[in-house]
């Protein structure tokens, strides 16, 4: 079976670690914010200008003047504080931000990544993604394993406008979980019951394999 | 020296067809407002607006899109826009977009009179084309212009008559950057106060940037994404 949204997030927040500060991009890895283990301190930096978001407010208690980046009403947290968007991304730029996890279309063998064009369709823009993956420490791509005509978005190399360039280090996505090496993407888990077959299938970039695939717990 | 004027209308009456602008705000939070709906009134036109976001199809610079006031847009993110896409797409609009990180330096730079700047972010992108490229210990960077801009519009929470502003969480973002990077500088804000009464070390942006300054009326401030829990 392959992972639902909420397990690619979940899975993901195994990688956070005590202290940290992190920065979570829109779609699953906003998620990832529901798993933090308890007891566990991490500090989510919204890059619109807050260190410290909370959780959703309660019904009847949003705050207009108070969003995440994907503009959604939010809280604070005892610690939170607020600066401008040159602040937000001298931190970001300075590699002050442990760890980011974001979205992509696509990935390549070699750690490019795409996620903000597709030429002639969809031209959002690409917000602060390419500063992001330019400065990062570490970069988690989640992501589903292939496109919804099959068609696998882990390449030899991308096909769409590059967001930034050898920067991903890993990927979860809905079929496995796997390293960006010199040599490709290394396999290191599977999703329960995927075989490493599926995988290589839709895996259209160098795969590497080496001994046995622990399946992913969830 | 009196920076305070009646309203947005006064504000901007000087603003020609084909100006420049830079519009605070992050998304529709901390927007100015006042000023967005003073530009559609009085109908300014070719204009070249600078703002991370376009508004949505029926708030904030969306109003300005859809009387085809903007000649250019330059911004980082703009997908809540359908009829920006939709000028977009048909070469009705001019659009330079630009990481986020970029835009807000190319202001503060402005302000701290600094001409250009290194950054990574878009090495490797069609974001870097026709760019000088310069390694830094052994990392390569893009050459980035400060902006130069005619007005700059912005949204504070407070201000006092001599043009010093406070802004209220998130919805400071680009707004402290703007109005120190404009040649004038227009700050509508909620509630004005005589010089004095705002904390001198609180103060987000010092009023020597701010040429004029009116108290704004009937904010609607809207919420584009509504997320919520229930309370158990």
């Amino acid at each position: 079976m392959a992972l639902t949204k909420e397990q690619i997030a979940q899975r993901i927040s195994r990688e956070l670690k005590d202290g940290y500060y992190v920065n979570l991009g829109i779609g699953i890895p906003t998620l990832v914010a529901n798993y933090i283990p308890a007891g566990m301190n991490v500090v989510l930096q919204s890059e619109n200008g807050l260190l410290g978001m909370g959780p959703f407010p309660f019904e009847g208690e949003e705050d207009p003047d108070l969003i995440n980046a994907g503009k959604q009403t939010i809280t604070t947290v005892p610690g939170s504080v607020f600066f401008d968007s040159a602040m937000s991304f001298g931190m970001i730029r300075a590699g002050k931000v442990d760890l980011t996890v974001l979205g992509a279309m696509e990935v390549s063998e070699n750690g490019d990544i795409a996620n903000w064009k597709i030429p002639g369709k969809m031209v959002k823009g690409m917000g602060g993604a390419m500063d992001l993956v330019a400065s990062a420490r570490n970069i988690i791509v989640a992501m589903m394993h292939t496109n919804p005509k099959g068609e696998s978005k882990l390449l030899p190399s991308c096909t769409l406008p590059l967001t930034g360039t050898r920067c991903v280090k890993k990927i979860v996505s809905d079929l496995a979980v796997l390293d960006v090496t010199p040599g490709g993407f290394k396999l290191l888990e599977r999703a329960p019951g995927v075989s490493v077959e599926e995988i290589k299938a839709k895996t259209a970039g160098k795969l590497i394999v080496e001994g046995d695939i622990p399946e992913i717990e969830v | 020296m009196n920076k305070v004027v009646a309203g947005a209308e006064q504000a901007i009456k000087d603003i020609p067809d084909g100006a420049v602008l830079m519009l605070g705000g992050f998304g529709l939070c901390g927007i100015p407002e006042n000023c967005i709906a003073a530009l559609v009134k009085k109908k300014v036109n070719n204009l070249t607006c600078i703002s991370n976001n376009a508004g949505v199809d029926d708030f904030g610079i969306g109003l300005m899109l859809k009387e085809k006031q903007v000649k250019k847009m330059i911004s980082s993110y703009v997908g809540e826009n359908a009829e920006f896409e939709r000028q977009l797409l048909s070469g009705e609009l001019q659009v330079e977009l630009i990481p986020q990180g970029t835009l807000a330096t190319r202001c503060m730079a402005a302000g701290y009179g600094m001409p250009a700047f290194f950054t990574p972010a878009g090495v490797g992108t069609e974001v870097a084309e026709g760019k000088e490229i310069r390694s830094f210990n052994g990392k390569e960077y893009l050459l980035e212009m400060a902006f130069d801009a005619d007005f700059a519009i912005v949204k504070a929470w407070k201000g006092d008559t001599d043009g010093n502003l406070v802004y209220k969480e998130t919805a400071r973002n680009f707004n402290p950057l703007m109005a120190m990077a404009g040649k004038i500088t227009i700050a509508e804000v909620e509630e004005l106060v005589p010089a004095g009464e705002l904390d001198p070390d609180a103060i987000h942006t010092p009023g020597i940037y701010v040429h004029r300054i009116f108290q704004g009326s009937n904010y609607e401030k809207r919420i584009e994404q509504r997320t919520v829990r229930k309370k158990n």
